[in-house]
């Protein structure tokens, strides 16, 4: 009796060490990459800012869905250059705009999983987003375009393409506030 | 136009020298290589030079035509091929006479069959064996790396390529420049093509597009040449001081070490800023291992691939299961000095036993620095 409980506490014990042995620090499995995983929130911009709504409205979606958020950068290469020519001044600007959402998503918890599609017009460069990415929402700012947000035939064509739930958020008095590179907080 | 003057000067030779080959590239027929060769060829004659030309290509363009008297030509030899006679350079007949300069046009030329050689590079190539200069021509859509990217920006594929190490090893490249607007006016005034062919090379392959693209992509590869000319130079010379200017110019070159996934859009941003700030080039590479690839990994290759065209980063994948042997034969083959890499992931099982891989590398890559990237997830986040 006393033999046989003598064992089983070696047993737990040798159990113990070997999953201790087996198992990553903090005493769990390497977790996936990123913690979201199957649900994706597009954000689609194009400037050299985001719409700071549409940022927030994603953000929260991504929250309360525990989903991933997509920022992707539209970019319009001029039919001079070829589709994949290095965009050195663009990039400037956009990679500091890129950390700056990333890092406002950090702050929540939300998992970014940042794109750049190239394209002809931005709405070139979206389609061909759309067609090799699944998303689950797409989140975009309803603007004159020559805002942050896009313009009433581009959302009526992402209606019509986006093989997703689009989002599209109404004109609102707090339109002018935009994230930027400048945002950006800390070493970059 | 826009060409550079210094000419090949009639260097004293030991016997059995290679002779130096110094080529004229343009963006496109038209923009005066073959005129830029003869010059050389009448400068070096008033020098003094015993200048003969081997073949001459003037595609009826009397300007050409003319500015090639007073220079001795080498008579073509004529081949019957299928009952029809063509003419080529007689290779014998210039080893022959054997000057000092000779000036060779057209470098991607195939010749008829039944002489020494199917390409007039390789006639070129027994020239300089024989120890004489050759000053020749070429447009860059000829050079053999670049055949696809030409053809996907201008539509037009060309049939007669000219292998890289001839351009490689050619002594001196000499880019024949004018702008695109220059060349169409040009071709308008029947200067480089006559009257009955103007409007099919104005409708096909003289588009201001397709020039723009041809005239960066000449640009660039006489750059490139340049660079590997600088490096070459500083390995040659003895004295430290001496190759120390050149190896400063090349300056850094990161790497980061990335694995296609969300996470390595941040460690190329961090590095891609490194490099900016350093004045570096950036390479990205990705060591695949056997595994198969899964949807996520192509979608993150893709995205990884959007990035770093963007900023003229290369991004490389190399097949192995060896990470650290990949990195560090990488490294040793791009010259990097800087590489950036992820956190690793936690080890579990027997992989315990092993040092993490930036430890290995840290052992293994001396004169390289390394620099860890912080997961953002591990790092606290103020309010903002």
């Amino acid at each position: 009796m006393v033999i046989g409980a003598i064992l089983c506490i070696l047993a737990g014990v040798l159990l113990g060490l070997a999953a201790g042995w087996w198992l990553p620090p903090h005493g769990r499995r390497p977790t996936l990459v990123h913690r979201g995983g199957a649900r994706r929130i597009l954000l689609p911009f194009s400037g050299e800012s985001v719409s700071r709504r549409a940022l927030d409205a994603a953000l929260r979606l991504a929250v309360a869905e525990d989903a991933t958020l997509m920022p992707a950068y539209l970019a319009a290469v001029p039919l001079t250059l070829p589709l994949d020519a290095p965009l050195p001044a663009r990039a400037e600007t956009v990679l500091p705009l890129m950390e700056a959402i990333e890092q406002r998503a950090a702050r929540r918890d939300v998992p970014v999983d940042s794109r750049i599609s190239r394209g002809r017009t931005s709405r070139d460069a979206l389609s061909r987003l759309l067609d090799s990415e699944p998303v689950d929402r797409v989140v975009v700012p309803a603007g004159s375009g020559a805002d942050a947000g896009f313009t009433p035939e581009d959302v009526a064509w992402l209606l019509a393409k986006a093989p997703a739930e689009v989002v599209v958020l109404r004109p609102g008095p707090a339109d002018h506030e935009v994230v930027t590179g400048g945002a950006v907080r800390g070493h970059f | 136009m826009a060409m550079a003057t210094e000419t090949t000067t009639g260097r004293h030779r030991e016997p059995g020298t290679r002779g130096s080959h110094k080529v004229f590239l343009g963006m496109a027929p038209g923009v005066g290589k073959t005129y830029a060769m003869l010059e050389e060829g009448h400068e070096l004659q008033r020098d003094g030079v015993d200048v003969a030309i081997g073949v001459l290509e003037t595609h009826g363009r009397v300007e050409t035509a003319r500015r090639a008297e007073g220079l001795e030509q080498i008579p073509r030899r004529a081949v019957t091929y299928r009952g029809v006679e063509l003419e080529e350079m007689d290779l014998p007949g210039v080893l022959r006479r054997a000057p000092a300069v000779c000036l060779i046009d057209e470098l991607a030329h195939t010749n008829a069959p039944g002489v020494e050689h199917a390409k007039r590079y390789a006639d070129v190539a027994d020239v300089l064996a024989a120890g004489i200069d050759v000053v020749s021509t070429m447009n860059v859509q000829h050079l053999e790396s670049l055949n696809d990217l030409v053809a996907e920006l201008a539509g037009v594929r060309v049939r007669e390529t000219v292998p890289d190490r001839v351009l490689a090893h050619a002594d001196e490249v000499v880019l024949v420049d004018i702008t695109p607007g220059e060349l169409l006016a040009r071709l308008r005034e029947g200067r480089v093509y006559p009257a009955e062919r103007i409007d099919t090379a104005l409708n096909n392959f003289f588009t201001i597009e397709n020039l723009v693209a041809l005239r960066e992509v000449a640009l660039r590869q006489v750059a490139e040449s340049v660079g590997a000319q600088r490096i070459a130079y500083a390995g040659a010379v003895g004295t430290r001081e001496e190759s120390l200017p050149a190896i400063q110019a090349v300056g850094d070159r990161l790497l980061a070490l990335v694995e296609p996934n969300p996470q390595a859009q941040r460690l190329v941003r961090r590095a891609w800023r490194s490099a900016a700030r350093l004045s570096a080039d950036l390479d990205v590479l990705w060591v695949r291992s056997s595994r198969d690839m899964s949807q996520e990994d192509e979608r993150g290759l893709a995205a990884l691939r959007q990035l770093a065209s963007l900023l003229g980063a290369e991004l490389h994948v190399i097949d192995s299961d060896d990470i650290e042997h990949a990195v560090v034969e990488f490294v040793a083959e791009r010259g990097s000095t800087y590489v950036l890499l992820g956190r690793p992931r936690p080890a579990t099982g027997l992989r315990r036993l092993r040092q993490s891989l930036p430890v290995r590398l840290m052992r293994r890559l001396d004169g390289v620095d390394l620099r860890i990237v912080a997961d953002r997830a591990q790092r606290p986040e103020r309010e903002w």
